[in-house]
């Protein structure tokens, strides 16, 4: 049972596989499938799906950084709309911002072939949340695919831009944080070009007013039974027959687990879990003594098994928080009797170092958030590198809701009047154009007492330093026009604006303090480029005069990663040192430093 | 679907290899920026040109930022999950000593082969507690110790040889010889597939770090005292245990309420009061580090404290 074989149009196979991330071969089953237009906004897990489609050629499809997700939705379904495949790529809280037009365009539908891929986080390995996709995508009435590996989420874009035309429909492609960077083999195929169609000029299907929508919810449903029957006949539900003492239905990574854990049982595979292939899940059920449904996070089979009247077992054992892993599986099997209980690994007696990310050597936001903790500011706070301020020594955060939340929450936070600290919303440059600009112009219009602190380190940072409308350079790294956040400022009415160096701690320090003092909105940017991307920033290090050294801890609030302790003391306490190899030059530490101690190393 | 992804390979010497072959699990920890990727993806490739089926998983996001960094390497005729489960792995690989013990129970317990560079990054979270002569959090437990826990094991300053070659950005290239040693491919397909990884310009380094990690592993095997040279030198954080009394008056009718000790306080201990003169807020935060009182303007502020002998520098 292959894809391939099962696919309408059988290709060429490359004899050989080529190692790739999930992402990777996500991109290039898209590209295999003749997509024409893709866009995303940068998040990990999913940010390397775009950046993978510049290894080919622009003729071939345009793949451009939107603003934000919904934006991203948005172009593709305006292409898909006019006739060529589209698709747009976002992780799972990205989807939220993009659900309004989901919402919307499974009721349109597609035209040419309309794919969304959506990289859920199992296991928060960077994200606020691990919400589950399935559920948004059965809430819209959205046929979504789970692919297990490189190869699955290769075959799975491709037949996810058939299933999409031939029934109609938006297709989601799933993926997750563990199948998004793991590399595993791929065969992989030459680009089928699909000739574009007309524009869809059918304004009963595509403007969704109530008179048409009122028409297509029921269509819908019965999309949603058409495609159930497809599941049902097609090898993506996948029945492996093995022992029956007990039974599997698994769906996406969890079924590598599965195979790890229990190969000798019968497992079915999910590799579509909405609509559910309920005719397969009935025979199955009915095949194996005990029917245990193994997936990640929230019980999505499972409540759609039990709905039929099945009898099953899932989250009584499986855990719903969290990443599965072969062990995890192994205690779920263990504790529903099924397994013997694997013995616990040997105790060796270590504990773990705490570790948590830091802001870089020479980070711009670094000076940004000891000041705002040194005027002793609220703080909301917005999603990016930044975050890393909420912990010591630099915590100064006090809320990180989602992208673009700290203006709006700042307005709320002063209107609510509890607080005697002046309220300060910091957002970074990329944040603050995917959705911070409305939230400003609503604090302007509504004379809201906060400053704001747009971050501009000049790149979208967090995910790995991907370019957007403030960098002025687009996805293949071609000039286009570059935002200036001042000029924005100004045109919503902001009247108190300043810019100022994040290097510069002393003007930052009365630049905020004055910001603060303003009765409205004041706006601060603090203008200083990323020191990883777009290129590696490594100026003259610097180095600690030992015998000045008093050992008073400022430098170590910067939570530098550059700077440690040495073994040496100065009354009880310890004195610094600088590591030369990592330490960029910034000179922060030398400028807050009140022995004057910390000097260039050559001078 | 495929139900069964095997790898062609071109040489059938190796397909019969990888037919018969039970999966392998590699994993490779340290900080950011250490090069833990590229060691995996020099596993991977080698493996996969000996006709085995390889899955390499990571996770990114946090990984440049100092954070925690793992790659997980299996390979075998058939692999399924893409991770390594607690007590599976065949090697360890620690580019940073505490990152090693982190992971050390990812080991096979009777067979696993622990690599591991004694260097210390110890991040700025540890140094917390800054109490007269409070320690660090840093792992506490030696080379010494840990060799004599794991069944086989390797703990040298990579970092430090790589130093002494001129590069100590090829201190995962010493590992990896060393890494070399516990895996049938032969030398020079080692330093063809690494050649491939290197930054240009630094191929005839990273070379001779592979030759001298694999060189080292032999040389220890046959010298168990060579083998312990690092682990030995290697030296535990410093504890120097103490109390010290630490009081800190303020001269209310000096004070003019100018915020600077606020302000400057690496402890956060100080506020002003409703009459717009420094309290001490928090006086068990004080550690007594006299920055108020050296950089009071106005002389307000005295820091009295009683040092312990072992203070005495």
């Amino acid at each position: 049972m292959n894809i391939r074989e099962a696919a309408r149009k059988p290709t060429p196979v490359e004899e050989l596989p080529r190692p790739m991330m999930g992402n990777e071969a996500i991109a290039r089953g898209a590209w295999e499938a003749g997509v024409k237009v893709a866009a995303a906004y940068p998040g990990t897990p999913s940010t390397e799906i775009l950046e993978a489609f510049t290894e080919y050629s622009a003729d071939d499809v345009t793949a451009q950084w939107a603003v934000n997700e919904k934006v991203s939705l948005d172009v593709a379904i305006g292409a898909a709309l006019s006739g060529v495949r589209a698709m747009a790529s976002m992780k799972h809280v990205g989807l939220n911002v993009a659900a309004d037009a989901l919402m919307s365009q499974t009721y349109i539908g597609a035209h040419a072939g309309l794919v969304i891929v959506v990289a859920d986080d199992p296991g928060i390995h960077s994200s606020q949340n691990e919400q589950d996709t399935r559920i948004l995508a059965g809430f819209a009435n959205c046929p979504v695919l789970e692919p297990s590996d490189a190869q699955e989420a290769h075959d799975l874009v491709k037949l996810a831009f058939d299933i999409s035309e031939e029934f109609d429909t938006p297709v989601i492609v799933r993926s997750t944080t563990r199948l998004s960077h793991t590399r595993s083999p791929v065969y992989v195929s030459p680009r089928q070009e699909v000739p574009a169609k007309a524009f869809v000029n059918d304004s009963q299907k595509t403007v969704a007013i109530p008179l048409n929508a009122r028409r297509a919810h029921p269509k819908l449903i019965v999309r949603e039974e058409k495609l159930r029957a497809y599941f049902e006949a097609s090898p993506l539900t996948r029945w492996e027959k093995g022992e029956t003492r007990y039974g599997i239905i698994t769906h996406g990574t969890p079924y590598l687990y599965v195979k790890e854990v229990a190969p000798e049982v019968s497992v079915l595979k999910l590799g579509a879990s909405y609509p559910l292939a309920e005719s397969v899940v009935r025979d199955f059920a009915a095949s194996v003594d005990r029917l245990i449904i193994v997936e990640e996070l929230e019980p999505v089979i499972e409540n759609a098994v039990k709905a039929m009247g099945i009898q099953c077992e899932g989250k009584a054992f499986v855990p719903r928080c969290g990443e599965l892993s072969p062990e995890i599986l192994r205690e779920s099997l263990a504790r529903a009797g099924l397994m013997d209980t694997p013995p616990a690994p040997p105790d060796l007696g270590i504990m773990p170092l705490v570790r948590p990310p830091v802001l870089c050597a020479g980070c711009p936001h670094t000076s940004s958030y000891m000041a705002l903790r040194a005027i002793d500011a609220q703080v909301a706070g917005d999603i990016g590198c930044y975050t890393l301020a909420a912990v010591e020594p630099l915590r100064s955060i006090d809320t990180t809701v989602c992208m673009g939340a700290s203006i709006a929450n700042a307005v709320g936070m002063a209107l609510a009047g509890t607080s005697e600290r002046p309220i300060v919303a910091t957002i970074g440059d990329s944040t603050f154009i995917h959705s911070g600009i409305p939230p400003l112009i609503d604090a302007v219009y509504n004379k809201a007492d906060i400053t704001v602190m747009i971050l501009d380190n000049k790149i979208t940072a967090m995910t790995g330093g991907q370019d957007h409308p403030g960098t002025g350079r687009t996805l293949r790294g071609e000039e286009t026009h570059q935002i200036d956040y001042m000029e924005i400022c100004r045109a919503v009415g902001v009247e108190w604006l300043k810019k100022v160096d994040p290097y510069d701690v002393g003007t930052l320090y009365r630049t905020l303090r004055e910001a603060t003092e303003y009765k409205g909105v004041s706006v601060v940017v603090g203008e200083r480029p990323c020191v990883l991307d777009p290129v590696r920033i490594k100026g003259e290090p610097l180095s600690v005069n030992v015998d000045n050294c008093v050992a008073c801890q400022s430098c170590m609030n910067l939570g530098c990663p550059s700077i440690t302790w040495t073994d040496q003391f100065h009354e009880g306490h310890r004195k610094v040192k600088i590591d030369t190899a990592t330490c960029i030059g910034c000179t922060l530490c030398a400028q807050i430093c009140p022995s004057d101690c910390i000097q260039p190393v050559n001078a | 679907m495929r139900t069964e992804t095997t790898v062609d390979a071109p040489a059938a010497a190796s397909k019969a290899e990888a037919a018969l072959s039970p999966t392998r699990n590699v994993l490779i920890v340290g900080v950011g920026g250490q090069g833990v990727i590229m060691i995996s993806k020099v596993m991977a490739l080698i493996s996969q040109r000996h006709g085995f089926e390889v899955k390499q998983s990571e996770v990114h996001g946090m990984a440049k930022r100092g954070g925690i960094v793992f790659s997980h390497v299996r390979f075998g005729s058939k692999v399924w999950s893409p991770t390594i489960a607690k007590g599976d792995a065949d090697v360890l690989i620690a580019l940073e000593w505490a990152e090693g013990l982190r992971w050390l129970d990812y080991l096979k317990p009777e067979t696993g082969v622990f690599i591991s560079d004694t260097r210390k990054i110890v991040p700025p979270f540890a140094c917390r507690n800054r109490q007269f002569g409070a320690e660090s959090t840093y792992a506490k437990e030696t080379p010494r110790e840990i060799l004599a826990r794991v069944s086989n094991g390797y703990a040298l300053d990579a970092t430090g040889m790589a130093e002494t070659l001129g590069n100590t950005r090829a201190a995962n290239t010493i590992l990896l010889g060393m890494l070399s040693t516990t895996l049938d491919y032969g030398e020079e397909e080692w330093l063809s597939v690494i050649e491939m990884f290197v930054p240009k310009g630094t191929e005839v380094i990273n070379r001779q770090a592979f030759l001298d990690g694999r060189a080292w592993v032999e040389r220890a095997r046959h010298d168990p005292a060579f083998g312990l040279a690092d682990a030995e030198a290697y030296e535990p954080p410093v504890l120097k245990p103490g109390e010290l009394e630490v009081s800190l008056d303020i001269e209310a009718a000096w004070c003019k309420g100018c915020d600077i000790c606020v302000k400057v306080c690496p402890e956060r201990c100080l506020k002003l009061d409703d009459k717009n003169i420094a309290t001490l807020k928090d006086p068990a935060a004080c550690t007594g580090c006299r920055v108020c009182e050296w950089l009071c303007p106005d002389f307000a502020i005295r820091v009295t404290r009683t040092p312990m002998p072992q203070a005495a520098e």
